[in-house]
């Protein structure tokens, strides 16, 4: 399976799940975990995805997450979970 | 699960350490593009460059975007050239324009070096060895990407010092032919003593003749990574230090690991090493010479570098050498000049001198590296410096390398502008007495005692 953690960071406002989950329904990325929390007004969000349906390639949805992040103000990242996890696991 | 400190972490790294992988170099035999025709030979060699190369660039760019790191480089070593050429090459010219043929599939393929216009004469030079050496400075100034490289000694053969005299003249020369470009050429050639046949980092990566067919070798990098871990170390014991070293190689190279072993699988080609080498970059914070004034030194260069060179060299060996399944390479930290805005800031104070430099080259992993020296020093000299860094590499079984660029028209005092990744660099003082009698005596220094352990 092709695990993905998404990380969004950024000033905290209303919607930022609704609009990225919206997102990852309408492509077909299935969520499998999320962890949020609020650091002095910043909003963190973490979230395990599972890419195996997807349609689009890796680097669209990476792209386009980006831009969602662009129009509510937050900072969205996609990376593949096999670098965080050879990093911090032996 | 991954926590969010985890995430955090990684991507305080890349985002404001500088973590990256600093290339994917994909190592090609010529072996089998051999032909006694000049042309013949150089469309095989074209061919099979592009036929293996062609997705390395668009594969580089896929794992970049799918793990979120960085891949700065993406290159090409070739089987040494004397060695393909030499069925075919009756002149210097004809070895040249083997040497435009590689430009022109690195420009095709889009990669920015392609090395292995070399030659491996550690014991004697064949007359193909002969005639590449005495071209490289016609290639280098025809050329935008080609790096050149010249093993000149080894533990096992001793220094062959007929060629270092005549890599101290080619040395000169290829600053002349490319002195409208401050004798950017040089920069582009080092000489080795030990020199490993699957180095990925230019300009002294080539596929030696013990390597498969095709290969990928990935270099790390993360200076600023391990300077800012220390940050958090200040005043503890060196105990403390060298295990926060090690944690840290050791994060920095599975990151290598992991895109070598996806590139590999994607290109289909086999995985070769991973070189845990800390390779600075001008960029500010991604600097070795920082490092070491993290440990405690006012600049690089000051009492105790070397031993803080030393330590630094052997955490990193030891973090890293278990983040991966094969490493290899040059292994080590980097000590560039001119591609160090720490080593550069150490020269403009005072602080560094080439003999210091050469002190540091018998702890690290490499040798005397990117440093600008006057335009009007004598080839011999040249010779002398690469024969005492020739002798550092076979004494203490390293590979050492010379890197120096005789700025022609420019004196101590005055800076030059490589641009890019080459940075700029103060030229630093030579030594001013002759080793002529020397270096002229001919002939080769016999291998050392510890060299016969059979």
């Amino acid at each position: 399976m092709k695990k993905t953690i998404i990380t969004v960071v950024g000033k905290d406002t209303v919607g930022i799940i609704a609009k990225v989950c919206t997102y990852l329904a309408e492509n077909e990325v299935n969520i499998l975990d999320i962890s949020q929390t609020i650091v002095q007004d910043y909003f963190n969000m973490m979230m395990l995805v599972d890419m195996n349906r997807a349609q689009k390639p890796f680097g669209d949805i990476s792209d386009e997450l980006a831009k969602v992040g662009e129009e509510i103000g937050v900072v969205i990242k996609c990376q593949r979970e096999d670098i965080f996890d050879k990093m911090h696991r032996i | 699960m991954i926590n969010f400190f985890e995430v955090n972490e990684t991507n305080k790294m890349i985002e404001k350490e500088n973590l990256d992988v600093r290339t994917i170099t994909i190592g090609i035999s010529l072996l089998d593009c051999i032909s006694t025709d000049l042309e013949a030979l150089r469309k095989n060699i074209y061919d099979k460059i592009e036929r293996t190369a062609r997705n390395l660039v668009a594969t580089g760019e896929e794992i970049e975007k799918e793990f979120g790191i960085p891949i700065v480089n993406k290159r090409i070593s070739v089987t040494p050239i004397a060695l393909v050429g030499g069925a075919a090459c009756k002149t210097s010219e004809d070895f040249a324009k083997i040497a435009e043929t590689l430009d022109r599939v690195a420009k095709e393929v889009g990669v920015n070096f392609i090395g292995g216009y070399s030659a491996l004469v550690s014991k004697g030079m064949t007359k193909a060895d002969e005639l590449l050496i005495r071209s490289i400075p016609l290639a280098l100034s025809k050329t935008e990407r080609v790096c050149s490289s010249v093993n000149l000694g080894s533990t096992r053969t001793g220094i062959n010092m007929d060629a270092v005299k005549l890599m101290g003249e080619i040395v000169k020369e290829t600053a002349e032919y490319t002195k409208e470009d401050d004798s950017l050429g040089c920069a582009k050639l080092v000489v080795f003593c030990n020199a490993p046949d699957d180095n990925p980092f230019m300009a002294g990566a080539f596929h030696g003749v013990t390597e498969a067919d095709a290969i990928i070798n990935v270099g790390v990098s993360g200076p600023g990574v391990v300077r800012t871990a220390l940050e958090k170390v200040r005043g503890e014991s060196f105990e403390v230090l060298c295990e926060t070293i090690k944690k840290t190689a050791f994060k920095v190279t599975r990151v290598g690991q992991l895109v070598a072993k996806e590139a590999s699988r994607l290109l289909q080609i086999p995985f070769g090493i991973v070189d845990l080498s800390l390779a600075p970059t001008p960029a500010i914070g991604d600097s070795v010479a920082d490092i070491l004034c993290e440990i405690g030194l006012e600049y690089a260069g000051a009492p105790g570098t070397t031993a803080a060179l030393a330590l630094l060299n052997d955490q990193v060996k030891k973090g890293g050498v278990m983040a991966s399944s094969y490493v290899g390479g040059l292994s080590g930290a980097f000590i560039p000049v001119s591609e160090d805005q720490g080593m550069i800031d150490a020269v403009m104070a005072g602080a560094l001198t080439l003999e210091k430099l050469e002190a540091m080259t018998c702890v690290c992993s490499v040798g005397l590296d990117m440093i600008a020296i006057p335009g009007d020093t004598r080839s011999s000299t040249i010779s002398g410096i690469i024969a005492d860094e020739m002798a550092i590499g076979m004494v203490n079984q390293k590979t050492t390398a010379v890197r120096i660029i005789p700025v022609i028209g420019k004196g101590v005092g005055e800076k030059v502008e490589f641009g890019g990744l080459l940075g700029y660099a103060p030229i630093m003082p030579v030594n001013p007495f002759s080793c002529e009698e020397f270096i002229n005596r001919g002939g080769r220094i016999p291998a050392p005692i510890h060299s016969f352990k059979n």
